[in-house]
């Protein structure tokens, strides 16, 4: 049973903030009071938010230090514009500097806000870029997902870019939404419509098992909060020897699935016995069948 | 070979010679030239591909074999595409975790001191930018060439902004709208490649770099992008406001 | 958009906190920044809202919430995507709630 307050997915950026966090430790940096707005929305006859739809600061998570960021999926769908996205490669700037015991990146988005593109999709490469120096500066950097936008477009490649994956079964991962491959594609590639497509192709569970994420949680702040935990302070490594693994990972995927037309072929290919069932599974049986596959590949 | 493609051969031959040993499988381009008496590693696409989960490893492997085979060569990268791919299975196969890798491998060769180049011919859309171009040193367009995040018809449906008024706003604030001319104000792109490429080339094998992300000063002195040098560095330095 | 500014009489306290944050800007929904500023004992609001024409609808909204908070030196800015006033009022009283309360 889901209890709402606890709930990550119905929580707003600054709640995320305040229920992963020791309690009063959040210091935020260039806060709403800064109005720090977008300054491209005006002539588009559209409102600003405050903190332009992103908060950033540095806190503790029990006790130990880190930098935060968390994107509002309320606000422009989460979206990355050039305020938003300064702020993210900022705080990662910061992370090289100061070396908290990781980054949490919080993110909630569609990815590119496309009422001042170009500046959103270079704040993505400059985000990533970011990224990757304060991993080569060893601050490992947590990405979490699970609210109602997923992380998608631009941002799906920089999540890719960090150390660890958080998700709730509501995440999903993806680069393309559902509705941008339908509209351009049509609706016999992908119906956008069909939920249970959406989550059997880019959701957290199927993420989980073909190894796009680390840890897959229930909706709830207390599980959010003790995956992160689990990570802080573990980088992973950098060098050309995990470039390989990660390329042998992801070849030897393309060579086992690339006929596959759906996330139930795969799953069955995986050694699953009863792909339908997966989408019904609770976080915990989930993660005792992604136990027992990872058991038995060993 | 289609025109876009002889076009494409045409910049080869120009930087590299007529054996300039860069082989197209489908939309990919991979090899290693010769500039300078020097050995260059040549990695990218042709024809407007759509960079799928596939592609991206084809050219990862590439970028890797650069680092594995010889510590410093320089790495260019030819960027001609029409974004992602859109594809059920590619978002099956996470085409996301693909194209990081590539974009990974490439920021690895740049801190491991390749010099990374890239050139836009023809167009580089989104995600397909963000896989190749963003990721290199310096990244440069050639005459004629597009980089755009989506087509303004199809922006105006999504963001519910008549087309002619996004035309009229795109005309003044380089944020909005497609464009080599554009991507060079909020400081995507570096520059145009006209005239002599060769001359272009060696001068940005040679420029010194020291490894900071230069494009938000880019984009502030170039009038492009005028808050995000700012914010960041507010942000870095922890400032409440 | 549409940007309208008031001013009320101060009735009470001074703030507590510095400032609080209520709402998140989207459509039908909309953020309340409340601060403590230095207006002679006034209080002010800043309204940007998406819908034009509803300049007297905010007027008597705002001036219900002074009323019903006494407070003074206090500005209140708002970015609006098209609330209703009831929504607004929740907004309102849910950031003055916040910035009332010093236990933080």
């Amino acid at each position: 049973m889901r209890v709402a307050r606890h709930s990550f997915y119905e929580a707003t950026a600054r709640r995320r903030v305040d229920g992963l966090l020791d309690q009063n430790s959040f210091r935020e940096f260039c806060g709403p009071a800064a109005r720090i707005v977008s300054p491209h929305l005006p002539a588009l006859g559209m409102p600003v938010a405050f903190d332009d739809g992103v908060v950033v600061g540095e806190g503790t998570i029990d006790g130990r230090k880190v930098l935060i960021a968390a994107q509002e999926g309320g606000f422009m769908g989460g979206a990355v514009g050039e305020v938003h996205g300064a702020k993210i490669t900022g705080l990662l700037e910061r992370a090289a500097d100061v070396k908290p015991e990781a980054v949490v990146l919080l993110l909630d988005t569609g990815g590119v806000r496309l009422h001042e593109a170009n500046a959103g999709l270079v704040a993505m490469g400059e985000i990533q870029r970011a990224a990757l120096s304060a991993r080569h500066a060893g601050v490992p950097v947590i990405v979490a997902i699970g609210g109602k936008n997923g992380c998608y477009g631009g941002m799906s490649i920089v999540a890719r870019s960090c150390d660890w994956i958080i998700a709730s079964e509501e995440g999903r991962l993806s680069i393309s939404g559902p509705e941008v491959i339908e509209t351009v594609e049509g609706i016999e590639e992908f119906d956008a419509q069909d939920r249970a497509l959406v989550w059997r192709t880019m959701g957290a569970k199927h993420r989980r098992l073909i190894g796009e994420i680390d840890a897959l949680v229930a909706d709830d702040m207390g599980a959010f909060r003790s995956a992160i935990l689990n990570f802080v302070g573990r980088p992973r490594p950098l060098d050309l020897d995990a470039l390989e693994a990660e390329h042998a990972m992801l070849s030897r995927r393309l060579e086992r699935f690339w006929d596959c037309a759906d996330g139930r072929d795969v799953w069955a290919r995986l050694g699953i016995n009863d792909p339908a069932a997966v989408p019904a599974l609770d976080a915990d049986s989930f993660n005792g069948l992604v136990g027992a596959l990872e058991g038995g590949r060993s | 070979m289609s025109e876009a493609a002889s076009a494409m051969d045409r910049v080869l031959v120009e930087l590299f010679g007529e054996d300039h040993g860069v082989v197209r499988d489908a939309a990919t381009l991979t090899g290693v030239a010769r500039f300078d008496g020097r050995a260059v590693t040549v990695v990218g696409t042709a024809d407007r591909a759509v960079i799928g989960a596939d592609v991206a490893l084809r050219l990862a492997r590439a970028v890797l074999d650069a680092m594995r085979d010889e510590p410093g060569r320089p790495i260019l990268v030819v960027v001609d595409n029409a974004g992602h791919r859109l594809s059920r299975r590619d978002e099956l196969m996470a085409n996301n975790g693909c194209i990081a890798h590539l974009t990974r491998c490439l920021d690895a060769a740049r801190r491991r001191g390749h010099r990374v180049v890239g050139l836009v011919h023809d167009l580089a859309v989104s995600g397909g930018f963000m896989a190749t171009g963003l990721s290199t040193d310096l990244c440069y367009a050639l005459p004629g060439s597009e980089v755009r995040v989506m087509a303004p018809a199809a922006m105006a449906r999504v963001t519910k902004i008549p087309l002619d008024r996004l035309e009229e706003l795109s005309a003044v604030n380089p944020v909005l709208g497609p464009g080599v001319e554009n991507f060079i104000r909020v400081g995507g792109l570096e520059g145009v490649w006209d005239g002599d490429l060769m001359a272009h080339f060696r001068e940005a094998l040679s420029r010194p770099l020291d490894g900071a992300d230069m494009r938000r000063a880019l984009g502030e002195s170039r009038g492009g992008r005028s808050a995000a040098a700012r914010v960041a560095a507010a942000v870095r330095a922890g400032a409440a406001a | 958009m549409e940007h309208l500014e008031f001013d009320y009489d101060g009735t009470g306290a001074k703030p507590a906190r510095a400032f609080a944050l209520a709402g998140v800007v989207g459509s039908g929904n909309l953020e309340v920044l409340i601060e403590a500023a230095d207006l002679g004992g006034r209080c002010a609001a800043v309204v940007d809202t998406s819908v034009r024409g509803y300049g007297e609808t905010w007027r008597q909204v705002l001036a219900d919430f002074f009323a019903r908070h006494a407070m003074s030196d206090v500005r209140v800015s708002i970015n609006d995507g098209g609330a209703t006033p009831a929504v607004v009022s929740l907004r309102l009283d849910q950031a003055a709630a916040e910035i009332k309360d010093a236990s933080a």
